[in-house]
């Protein structure tokens, strides 16, 4: 990681850097070659055949006890949480990986924690008991502007029937408490990771989520890694060559449809889900987060900041 | 027989009945069907009148509250919640 300074990495571009604000989540699929997502499988251990009567925990508690991923205490640099040569090391050490990460968080993140998440088919469960997770935002009530970086990890193809990882994009912003949300069983605009072997998925910490019910017959392996900045955040990505401060564009009364591109046009992209008043303090939201990385402390998309900042 | 509840929440886009269904949630009480997370992509309802016109009892709806002063851009949890019920006879 200490390489990471590298200006041949291939960093975000400001479109990707505007989308990961407003949606929270950039997916990258396939990008982890074959033989590391064989070795980090052989690493993670195979879990143990289902037992009559189904007793999914015991059979997850072994294969936590018996996999070769380490653990590592929270705090440490995450550039010496995996041993050289471990398939964890090699997928950090991805330039894709290195770029996206150093776009985000900026130089030598931190570690916060990592999990195997393995999810059982119907063999392993007692009646009833087979049920997704309920959706939830991870840790606990977050205000911060500033965000950790949730790195999720699919070593196999993941198909619809294995369930996935459930994701509500836009969600982020949101300051909620864990699973205090769980009685959303489903909203509009709700994504499930079906994906090949070797996808990465990158959310921010406040992301809604939970893991899909598995209906197939094997178990589906998801590895997370959350990790946070250890200081500034601020202009990280591939800017770019200096263009000025954008012209505000006319807003509501057009002739013509904006362009699609642009960080305006991006920040002001509704979700699915969005209310239609909150829709657009949500958008707010996303032109305060994008000030705080892009430290532009005047940027504004569709006037929504402006507004409200005249004669204040 | 016996009566049992079937529950539905719907979260719509505004506080209007009328308006469209952005989140849901069912919990049947018959023990028919096991109803869980992420299990259905579209709403069962466009708008809480259409499931009123289905025959949905609506028997809670979130209040409209004021914003605080210094918290007006803060989101948090749905705003406009719902909550439906059907009594179903079931053989227990």
């Amino acid at each position: 990681m200490s390489e990471i300074l590298d200006n041949k990495l291939p960093l975000l571009s400001t479109t990707q850097m505007a989308s990961f604000v407003a949606r929270g989540f950039l997916r990258f699929d396939a990008v982890v070659p074959d033989e590391i997502n064989r070795q980090f499988l052989e690493e993670a251990g195979q879990p143990p055949d289902a037992e009559a009567g189904g007793n999914y925990l015991a059979a997850y508690m072994r294969t936590l006890a018996q996999s070769r991923i380490p653990e590592v205490p929270a705090g440490v640099p995450l550039a010496s949480a995996y041993a050289p040569g471990s398939a964890l090391a090699r997928i950090l050490d991805l330039p894709l990986v290195r770029g996206a990460i150093e776009s985000l968080l900026g130089d030598d993140p931190i570690f916060d924690h990592h999990f195997l998440h393995v999810t059982f088919p119907p063999a392993y469960h007692r009646e009833g008991e087979n049920v997704s997770q309920h959706t939830h935002q991870d840790s606990t009530i977050d205000p911060r502007q500033a965000f950790d970086v949730q790195v999720m990890y699919y070593p196999h193809d993941v198909t619809r029937e294995m369930g996935g990882t459930r994701f509500i994009p836009g969600t982020h912003l949101r300051k909620v408490s864990e699973v205090a949300l769980g009685r959303y069983q489903n909203i509009k605009g709700q994504q499930h990771m079906v994906c090949p072997a070797g996808t990465l998925l990158f959310l921010h910490h406040g992301v809604w989520h939970g893991g899909g019910v598995n209906q197939a017959e094997r178990t589906r392996t998801m590895f997370k890694i959350r990790m946070q900045a250890s200081g500034s955040q601020v202009r990280r990505w591939d800017i770019g060559p200096p263009e000025g401060k954008p012209a505000q564009r006319p807003i509501f009364f057009r002739k013509s449809l904006p362009e699609p591109d642009t960080v305006a046009a991006i920040l002001t992209t509704p979700e699915p889900w969005f209310e239609q008043d909150t829709g657009r303090l949500e958008y707010v939201n996303r032109v305060k987060l994008w000030r705080y990385l892009s430290g532009e402390p005047d940027f504004d998309a569709d006037y929504w900041m402006t507004r409200l900042e005249q004669g204040a | 027989m016996a009566l049992r509840q079937k529950v539905m929440v719907l979260y719509l886009a505004n506080s209007a009945l009328d308006s469209p269904t952005i989140g849901w949630a069912v919990y049947d009480g018959t023990g028919e069907r096991l109803r869980m997370a992420g299990d259905q992509d579209e709403p069962p309802y466009p708008t809480g009148l259409a499931a009123l016109k289905d025959g949905w009892r609506l028997f809670q709806a979130s209040q409209l509250l004021p914003h605080h002063r210094g918290e007006e851009f803060d989101l948090a949890y749905l705003k406009y919640e719902f909550f439906f019920e059907q009594l179903a006879e079931t053989a227990q």
